[in-house]
């Protein structure tokens, strides 16, 4: 799941970084309005988490452009200004949720899985497909009751995969979900990550669409 | 006099009795002058009456005498007040009113004299008939003159001195009707909870006070406006503190669940970071208060800036781990300026803490003093990376951090700096130098210090 938080104080991007990393989010930061815009416009994001005081206007603006464009991408509004009348005036803007400052960054990492669950129109937080349970707040997966061991990245195509089941995701898509902008990304590691998906999962569950990218087999065992 | 009834009273008070008593005053000395004059005449009639008589009649001069005493029938209390002698020139006593001395009343022979007889004066008119060698004299005693004025002058002061009083009773009631308003306001204003800053009303106040009321409420507004800026200023502290705060918690976060070495090591690492700039946010918030509410700044204090800045730059060394020169130029330290020390520490640490902080990894602040005719400026120059132009009006606004900002940066510095220049009576200024990096100058007035 890829997040992309706009912020400005270093010291709490880099702690969201990592305490979000390590909840299974592929996590993007900016710090400016400007940053921020340019970020939505070229990339796609499953949630954002965005401070209302910014070093160039406020987080407000950024969300309000986003809205105007339809662009549905759930929002997290994370800022010190947690007045009820804030909080409302945030809401109404087009925010889906809103946090104060400071905040306990497990209920950052709940609130944005519950935010991402809505928006993919899943009612349960465990995401079922076949015989296969995928809990992504503790990040384990089970097959039939089995738990299955999946590294960071398995686990975030699958759960990619198991969002829309039946949907085909693209190489590049895939590729958007699991890396942040600084991290390289070697041409074929993607191919690498369903090779070795499809070793734990069994033969036949993930079927390659040629030329257009991966999807949950229908049929098959 | 704490008073304005009691001084008003005693203003008016004092001011009508002297008018009353110069008044009293002018009437004693005219009253005097006319009763002289009506007396005098009255010696000079009677003495020609007694002499014509003595003359045309044949009158026996010593029955003339008793005569002129029986014609000016005195009244009971001035009685006594006439005497009349007729002297014939070889100094033998005619006759005399009786009463009147055996001695002459005067030596004069003729006209207007004043003597002393047995210890009493006597104004006496004399005139000499030659043709029977017989000279008449007529005096007046003086005392009973005196008597007389003084019985017009307490005539009237009895009346002034009891109508005083009736218009002291009066003037201590109305001047208390007067100041009425007055305690209407006290009372309004002592009935007020501190937190009513609302204008007094202006209806209805008579003019006289309406200045004060105007300056009451012209207070009102300044301290109102000062409280809400304080309000304000607190509540954006505290969102300001919030964001470090919820730093510093997540990254606690991430040191406790965090086994590994590298992520708990890195987490510790920011910790510090955010614990540092935190404890600069909250001195930095503490200075813009001290800058804002201190005590009015010194008169006749000075300051060397070059030992000023020494201090200064020492501190920061010791504080930052980047390597960044800081070079004071000599002539700072042969200077003496006319400025608050505390508020230029305040202002040149803030500028030298800026400068320090923006450059770059070996970069170098220099700080050097250019004198014109009528003043003398600290200049701060380093090589980072300046300030975008369209950020430079905004820069000084407090909690504004540019696009080029520090991690350690809290967007107060240069709101410090120039709220204290401003403090100082001299300016700040803020430009991007043509080689790049930022110029930060303290100017200082030199013409005569105004106290303000």
């Amino acid at each position: 799941m890829r997040i992309l938080i706009v912020e400005d104080d270093e010291v709490l991007i880099d702690g969201l970084k990592v305490g979000l990393g390590l909840a299974g989010f592929t996590v993007d930061a900016v710090e400016t309005c400007a940053d921020a815009a340019a970020a939505l416009h070229a990339s796609t994001f499953d949630a954002v988490v965005l401070d209302l005081m910014l070093p160039d206007g406020s987080g407000l603006d950024v969300l309000a452009e986003m809205r105007q464009r339809d662009d549905a991408t759930p929002v997290l509004l994370l800022t010190a200004r947690d007045s009820v009348a804030d909080r409302v005036s945030g809401l109404d803007a087009g925010a889906d949720d809103y946090l104060g400052k400071p905040f306990d960054l497990d209920e950052v990492a709940a609130r944005l899985r519950a935010l991402t669950r809505r928006s993919t129109g899943n009612a349960s937080a465990i995401l079922r497909w076949k015989s296969f349970q995928l809990d992504p707040a503790s990040m384990s997966v089970s097959d039939a009751g089995r738990p299955l061991r999946l590294s960071r990245r398995e686990f975030s195509i699958l759960r990619a995969l198991m969002d829309r089941p039946g949907q085909i995701l693209s190489k590049t898509q895939l590729e958007e979900r699991l890396y942040g902008w600084q991290e390289d990304v070697e041409s074929n590691t993607i191919e690498v990550h369903i090779h070795n998906l499809r070793g734990k999962l069994g033969p036949g569950r993930i079927e390659t669409v040629r030329g257009v990218g991966y999807r949950l087999a229908e049929s098959g065992a | 006099m704490k008073s304005i009834r009691g001084r008003l009273f005693l203003i008016l008070m004092i001011t009508t009795g002297l008018v009353w008593l110069s008044a009293i005053g002018w009437i004693y000395l005219s009253t005097q002058a006319k009763v002289e004059k009506v007396l005098d005449a009255r010696l000079v009639e009677a003495a020609r009456m007694v002499s014509s008589l003595v003359a045309s009649q044949g009158m026996d001069p010593a029955k003339a005498a008793e005569f002129h005493v029986a014609i000016a029938e005195p009244h009971p209390l001035y009685d006594r007040q006439l005497s009349c002698q007729i002297w014939a020139f070889d100094g033998t006593l005619v006759g005399r009113s009786s009463g009147a001395p055996g001695t002459p009343l005067t030596e004069t022979d003729e006209g207007f004299s004043e003597t002393r007889v047995h210890g009493e004066t006597w104004r006496v008119y004399a005139v000499a008939d030659a043709e029977r060698g017989m000279r008449v004299m007529v005096g007046d005693n003086l005392s009973v003159r005196d008597r007389l004025v003084a019985d017009v002058i307490r005539g009237l002061a009895l009346p002034a001195i009891v109508a005083l009083l009736a218009l002291s009773g009066l003037i201590w009631f109305s001047v208390g009707r007067g100041l009425a308003p007055l305690n209407a306001m006290a009372r309004a204003l002592a009935n007020r909870p501190a937190s009513d800053l609302s204008p007094l009303t202006q209806t209805g106040s008579p003019s006289e006070i309406r200045p004060m009321v105007d300056a009451l409420n012209g207070l009102f507004a300044r301290v109102g406006a000062l409280r809400q800026r304080e309000r304000d200023f607190t509540a954006f502290a505290a969102h300001e503190l919030k964001t470090p705060i919820a730093g510093l918690r997540t990254q606690a976060q991430i040191a406790l669940g965090a086994g590994e070495g590298d992520v708990r090591g890195n987490a510790l690492e920011q910790i510090v970071v955010g614990v540092d700039r935190t404890s600069r946010l909250i001195r930095q918030l503490t200075d813009l208060t001290n800058a804002e509410n201190g005590d009015e700044a010194g008169q006749g204090e000075t300051v060397n800036p070059g030992q000023m800045l020494e201090l200064l730059a020492d501190d920061i060394r010791r504080h930052k781990t980047g390597s960044v020169a800081i070079s004071i130029a000599p002539e700072l330290h042969e200077t003496t300026l006319a400025a608050d020390p505390f508020l230029f520490s305040l202002a040149a640490r803030n500028l030298l803490e800026n400068a320090a902080m923006h450059s770059t990894q070996g970069g170098r602040v220099r700080c050097t003093l250019h004198r014109q005719d009528d003043s003398a400026t600290v200049m701060f120059e380093d090589d980072g990376p300046g300030i975008p132009d369209d950020e430079l009006s905004k820069v000084r606004d407090r909690f504004f951090r540019g696009r080029n900002k520090t991690p350690m940066g809290s967007g107060l510095g240069l709101a410090i700096a120039e709220l204290a220049m401003k403090r100082m009576g001299g300016a700040l200024h803020i430009a991007n130098r043509d080689e790049g990096g930022l110029r930060t100058e303290m100017e200082f007035r030199l013409s005569v210090k105004n106290d303000t």
